[in-house]
């Protein structure tokens, strides 16, 4: 399996190997030389977690997220024990996407899920996962599609604009088989039933479970949050994933998935008033990052935080988290109709990444990210590859241009020639086209040794013609 | 600890000086290395070392300070490390009831009133061992981070006051020093904060200040440090000095250089 043969050459390499914890924990972040005893049954036991790989910088054990770019922006995957926190974007339509990405992986990886909302009922939310992409049927989509923007791009040395080129592609790679660490889904279709009622989930609706009793002094946690711990906590008690329960030997992770938190429907009143319970919802993440980080589970919370009064929660809940992703879509603001932004849905922000076991961490050097959902896939983009591919709309390659360059003759120039000297003369660069461009190239009348250095068609037939474009005369 | 960091704020740690309150502080960035730093600098300096670790787990301190050159669990074995470690205890404290009283007690009740227990755990820690055998040089309490606190329903009155009953006990009495990390919000209004890091920073003999660059990412410069001496006790007629240098955190060390003359650039 291909997840099995990279754990090994990693350790291998790096010389140090994810084990389980001595004692009573299991924690994905002790990290033992490969000569600690005992370890062999236990290194082999973690290698073997379906859907984990370890992280090429730091040893630590990565789940994906459900949506391979996005694993690359966050440095290879979500670690084990961390919480990703994402800020939702107006009206919680991509946000939700993302929360589908990630039950629907641990789905397809075996993992057990654990899905709390107080808005829906996580039997619903299963039912509308989407369906995984397998090999056959979508490889001939995707090259037909990528094959559309990507004719001439690759293969077009920049050269005044040569900065751009050096910077990484995001990567497009098609679906992988099923043993790999990402897929693909497609949001159109929904997960098979079969694959449903096969995996393993617990449920956490908060409108049902809120009339039982608390059996915990009444602390500043609303009533939503300690429910919710408690369950949280009961879980990875009772199925083993801290390594306490000596009954049961867990070699599963557990996904946690908690939607809207923070919303008001949890019964926490920070969206509604800035003088609100403000200390609710920092305990509750941080109850539940020691619950995390003593147990083999990665969270991912999405969080309203555009409705959030006090700014100062947030600046807190971003300290409390571990990564933090915040997405903003274009409906209904002044960007969509921005040609920058043509084709995208939103910008996706990269707003803290973690530093685990490690004084530094992988940061991707490209910052302005935008994301589309297209038919089957979400990809994420850098923002200025649409500018890009714009500018060669308007001067499109295959056609020669003339460009007067200084003291020299006419002569032929490049594509980012021309752009870049005449579309400061023209208005617009639409106007800088009619200037340069001219549809047939020119013929060769002489003998070949100099080639045709003149004006288009000026002298042909040694009579002097009429001038294109701006030297016409009015009548 | 980071060798150039020594050579800028002058000192080994042979001679690390006594009763000191260090101030860490970051805006905009991140200052763990500060913390990594100070970690590794007194357990080399033969320190009894209090740590009150809020926000990792222990593993994350002791495969860094392996880096650094300290090994934390053998300091913890032989006593020279007592490391509070605040997300474990936190769940343990939290869903089962404790018969004695916890240092982060305050979890489970509603309306906490001070940091007492937290206080009478520092102390107890720090307490000078009166057998006779080879004592550690001096007494140093740790604290990772101090907002933290803020966002666990303290008022940042009560985390001023533990941190001046500290001040008194391991500072005056005993001869030792403080260092604590404290985020600076910037321009979001976080009132409690800002109380908390200007009382502070009005008591503190160094201010470490670690902030992201004004003009945004950087992959060749992560930040800006300003280094504050003050003499909080006396009267200010000599002024207060301050340095300024940039850094590169790299994987076992940070380069500090002067503004603008990072490698990359020259």
């Amino acid at each position: 399996m291909a997840a099995v043969a990279t754990c090994g050459t990693g350790a291998g390499s790096t010389g140090s190997v994810v084990a389980a914890g001595s004692k009573n924990h299991v924690t994905s972040f002790q990290r033992r030389g490969p000569r600690a005893s005992g370890s062999d049954s236990s290194y082999s036991r973690l290698v073997s977690i379906a859907g984990t790989r370890p992280s090429v910088r730091n040893g630590q054990l990565l789940v994906s997220t459900g949506l391979p770019a996005l694993d690359q922006l966050l440095g290879g995957g979500l670690a084990v024990g961390t919480v990703l926190l994402i800020e939702e974007d107006k009206y919680n339509i991509y946000s939700s996407l993302l929360f589908k990405y990630f039950l629907a992986e641990g789905i397809i990886n075996g993992h057990t899920l654990l899905v709390a909302s107080a808005k829906e009922d996580p039997a619903d939310i299963l039912q509308e996962l989407p369906a995984p992409l397998l090999d056959d049927n979508f490889k001939k989509d995707f090259d037909e599609e990528a094959c559309n923007h990507k004719t001439a791009e690759s293969n077009i040395k920049m050269k005044i604009a040569w900065r751009y080129q050096l910077l990484p592609k995001m990567e497009q790679a098609g679906p992988v088989s099923s043993s790999r660490f990402g897929h693909y889904y497609d949001a159109s279709k929904k997960m098979p039933q079969e694959l449903i009622e096969a995996s393993k989930w617990h449920g956490f609706f908060f409108p049902e479970k809120s009339s039982s009793t608390l059996n915990i002094e009444p602390c500043s946690l609303t009533h939503g949050y300690i429910k919710l711990l408690q369950f949280i906590q009961n879980i990875i008690y009772e199925e083993g994933f801290d390594g306490s329960n000596p009954q049961k030997k867990q070699k599963n992770i557990l996904r946690i998935g908690i939607q809207n938190l923070g919303s008001p429907l949890w019964g926490d009143d920070i969206c509604c008033t800035e003088n609100g319970n403000s200390h609710s919802l920092t305990k509750f993440l941080y109850v539940l990052r020691g619950l995390l980080r003593t147990s083999l589970s990665a969270c991912m919370i999405t969080m309203p935080t555009h409705l959030i009064q006090n700014k100062a929660i947030i600046s807190r809940v971003t300290n409390l988290s571990d990564t933090v992703v915040g997405l903003e879509s274009f409906i209904g603001s002044e960007r969509e109709t921005n040609p920058l932004y043509k084709d995208y849905h939103g910008l996706i922000h990269i707003r803290q990444i973690p530093r685990l076991n490690n004084l530094i961490y992988d940061v991707s050097d490209v910052k302005d990210l935008a994301f589309k959902l297209k038919r089957k896939l979400f990809t994420i983009e850098w923002v200025q590859d649409n500018y890009l591919r714009q500018e060669r709309n308007i001067y499109p390659p295959g056609f020669s241009y003339l460009l007067k360059q200084k003291d020299s003759a006419w002569g032929e120039g490049s594509l980012q020639h021309s752009t870049f000297l005449m579309s400061f003369l023209a208005k617009a660069t639409a106007f800088a086209s009619r200037l340069v461009r001219h549809s047939e190239p020119l013929e060769q009348t002489g003998s070949g040794r100099a080639l045709q250095a003149a004006g288009p068609r000026l002298w042909r037939d040694g009579r002097r013609q009429e001038a294109p474009g701006l030297l016409v005369t009015p009548p | 600890m980071f060798p150039e960091l020594n050579n800028l704020l002058n000192t080994t740690p042979d001679r690390a000086e006594q009763g000191k309150l260090t101030l860490l502080c970051d805006a905009n960035t991140d200052g763990s290395f500060l913390v990594h730093h100070f970690l590794s600098f007194y357990l080399k300096a033969n320190c009894k070392v209090c740590f009150v670790a809020l926000i990792q787990s222990f593993s994350h301190y002791n495969i860094v300070g392996q880096k650094l050159g300290v090994s934390l669990t053998v300091a913890r074995e032989c006593g020279q490390l007592v490391f509070l470690e605040g997300l474990k205890s936190s769940v343990d404290v939290f869903f089962r009831a404790q018969a004695e009283p916890h240092p982060l007690q305050f979890l489970r009740e509603a309306n906490a009133e001070n940091l007492q227990p937290l206080y009478e755990f520092v102390r107890e820690a720090l307490k000078p061992v009166d057998d006779g055998e080879a004592a550690w040089r001096c007494p140093v309490l740790l604290v990772d981070d101090l907002s933290v606190l803020l966002s666990l329903g303290m008022g940042a009155v009560a985390v001023l006051d533990f941190i001046h009953y500290c001040r008194a006990t391991v500072c005056w009495e005993r001869k030792g020093n403080i260092v604590a990390l404290v985020h600076d919000s910037g321009d979001t209004e976080d009132e409690e904060n800002n109380i908390l890091l200007n009382g502070l920073s009005h008591q503190s003999h160094l201010i470490l200040r670690a902030e992201g660059l004004a003009t945004g990412f950087c992959r060749d410069v992560h930040g800006q440090l300003r280094i504050l001496w003050r003499t909080p006790s006396q009267p200010t007629t000599q002024r207060d000095q301050s340095l300024t240098y940039q850094y590169k955190i790299q994987d076992k060390s940070v380069s500090f250089f002067a503004k603008g003359m990072s490698p990359a650039v020259l």
